[in-house]
């Protein structure tokens, strides 16, 4: 009765078909990631300690912890988003909310685009003109955040602007027709329901931020600081530079070291993630409709 | 059941003369002569596309957030000119809107009868659950919903979604109410509870009811308006209209269903 026609088979056969070609692509994406998590674990654990954790380099960085860096990159990462997500939100939300359809808006739009594109080497050297010295921030953490967060704004604001453009229009509408005014209506109803979406694009951007060198290169990582930072005159040590430095420029550091730099910064970044992740998924539990 | 044209009134709830909608230039409506007197259930039908909802939209203005809209001719509401009204928001408080899909806000069901009242500064708990209580019963909806006021707004079923979204229109203590198309997504159990509600509203509110239901007017409307390809064709008593006694040929067409 139910006997499938040719073009039924067919379909099924493309069906199947399709489904392991993109579980084939996935795994070839997955693939290197899980080699490069494997590679460090197994190379850098040696070096791992608690005391790797908490001390300070000793004998040119050959030994001793990496607690300066770790601590470092955390301000920076911390002082970049303080910077970067109230201003990307902002723009993000006047570009989605309030912003006419006209041809400026289109030019900030494309801006923002290619923004986006440009090469982190030249947000460096933006960041050495405008703030250490322009604005006189000299080399510190704020200067180097302020740069990072220059570099994390248009991925930011274009995130934010995607995830409150998912937000229905009907909701707005029926939040006007009530009279309430546009940023009510944004602070009742577009912002609660796309707060999982933007979050999304932080968490995108605290891995870049994290990771960067070149943009705190100049502006505020230091080579070797043999303190903690006290607040955000100071300059830093961080993980991406302490990494780079002590694989290329330092000789004699014993081989499961960098390894151990890198696990420590990689997993640094996965917890960040992994806490922004829960906070999202406790977020979207009431988003649904 | 209907008891003909209202009385008139010294003021009219709502007056339209000339009155034009343009999207981008383009007229969606024009020349509309229309008085609402206060306490009336004024239907509109006519065919999709031929202005009813811009009708609606320039009443409450929404022209503030529909780009390229403009309003001509005079619009007033009790006597003021809709067009020179200074604060919009208080306008649109006093209009409650009903639009054709069910827009259950993604917030618990109290928070979407309680939003207007919270946004125009009432905050006592007890006098909010006062208002939220009394709306939900006007919209005949209190008794699915008293047990789980926290659920969200947008999992009601459709039906009662649009119950909510009268109820939050209800909220604002309107002394207006548009309705547009509320039974395209509702089952016809729904809607006519719903028009139970309306002829009982009658007593305080105003209503402009747009339908896509021909019979629904027949069912609710005291005066009944045609709209065809932007203009108003004629308005008339709902019974007159639907006796035979239309003056326009086309109108008796649509009634009758005999409509391209
Ligand atoms: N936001 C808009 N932008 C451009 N044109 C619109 C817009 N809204 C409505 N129109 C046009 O105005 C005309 C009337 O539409 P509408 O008032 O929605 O009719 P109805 O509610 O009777 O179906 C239609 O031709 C429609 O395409
Ligand atoms: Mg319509």
């Amino acid at each position: 009765m139910f006997q499938p026609t040719p073009v039924d088979l067919r379909n099924r056969a493309r069906e199947g078909l399709v489904r392991w070609l993109l579980l084939g692509l996935t795994l070839v994406i997955i693939l290197p990631v899980l080699l490069i998590l494997g590679v460090l674990a197994w190379k850098g654990t040696p070096a791992l300690s608690l005391e790797f954790l908490f001390t300070e380099p000793r004998e040119a960085m050959t030994a001793g912890g990496i607690l300066p860096a770790l601590v470092g990159t955390v301000w920076l990462v911390a002082v970049a988003l303080l910077a970067s997500v109230p201003v990307g939100v902002a723009a993000a939300v006047y570009l989605s909310e309030y912003a006419p359809d006209n041809a400026l808006t289109r030019i900030i739009n494309l801006a923002i685009m290619n923004l986006a594109g440009v090469p982190s080497i030249v947000h460096a050297l933006f960041g050495v003109g405008a703030f250490v010295y322009f604005f006189r921030f000299g080399t510190s953490i704020l200067a180097a955040s302020l740069t990072l967060a220059v570099m994390s704004l248009p991925v930011i604001i274009v995130s934010t602007r995607e995830a409150l453009q998912a937000v229905p229009r009907a909701f707005r509408e029926a939040c006007w027709a009530m009279g309430a005014t546009r940023w009510q209506t944004i602070r009742h109803v577009v912002l609660p329901n796309s707060v999982s979406g933007i979050l999304t694009g932080v968490i995108l951007e605290v891995a870049h931020t994290a990771g960067e060198t070149a943009p705190i290169m100049f502006t505020g990582a230091a080579f070797f600081v043999p303190f903690l930072p006290e607040g955000i005159h100071d300059q830093t040590m961080a993980l991406s530079l302490h990494l780079f430095i002590i694989s290329t420029q330092v000789p004699g550091v014993p081989e499961p070291v960098p390894f151990a730099v890198a696990l420590v910064l990689i997993s640094l970044v996965m917890s960040m993630n992994a806490a922004s992740i829960w906070v999202r998924t406790r977020l979207r539990r009431r988003k649904k409709w | 059941m209907v008891t003909g044209p209202a009385p008139p009134a010294p003021v009219p709830k709502v007056s339209a003369r000339g009155l034009g909608v343009r999207f981008h230039g383009v007229p969606a409506l024009s020349g509309v002569d229309l008085d609402v007197a206060p306490r009336e259930i004024l239907g509109i039908i006519g065919p999709a596309g031929s202005g009813k909802t811009s009708f609606l939209r320039a009443i409450n203005r929404m022209d503030e957030f529909i780009p390229g809209m403009e309003i001509e001719g005079s619009l007033s509401l009790d006597g003021r000119d809709v067009r020179r009204f200074r604060n919009l928001y208080a306008l649109r408080r006093r209009v409650g809107v009903v639009f054709p899909l069910p827009v259950g806000l993604p917030l618990s069901v109290y928070d979407n009868v309680a939003l207007s009242p919270r946004l125009s500064g009432v905050r006592g708990k007890d006098e909010l659950d006062g208002i939220v209580e009394k709306c939900l019963r006007r919209a005949a909806l209190w008794d699915e919903v008293r047990d789980r006021l926290d659920t969200l707004g947008s999992l009601l079923s459709g039906g009662q979604q649009q119950r909510l979204t009268i109820a939050r229109a209800l909220s604002q203590s309107p002394d207006l109410l548009l309705l547009d198309e509320f039974s395209i997504a509702v089952d016809p159990v729904t809607t006519m509870r719903i028009e139970d509600v309306l002829r009982e509203l009658r007593e305080e509110v105003t209503i402009i009811l747009v339908t896509n239901l021909v019979q629904q007017a027949r069912r609710v409307a005291d005066r009944t308006a045609f709209f065809l390809t932007g203009e108003m064709v004629e308005v008339g008593p709902t019974e007159a209209l639907f006796e035979g006694g239309a003056r326009d040929p086309r109108t008796t067409d649509y009634i009758e269903g005999r409509f391209g």
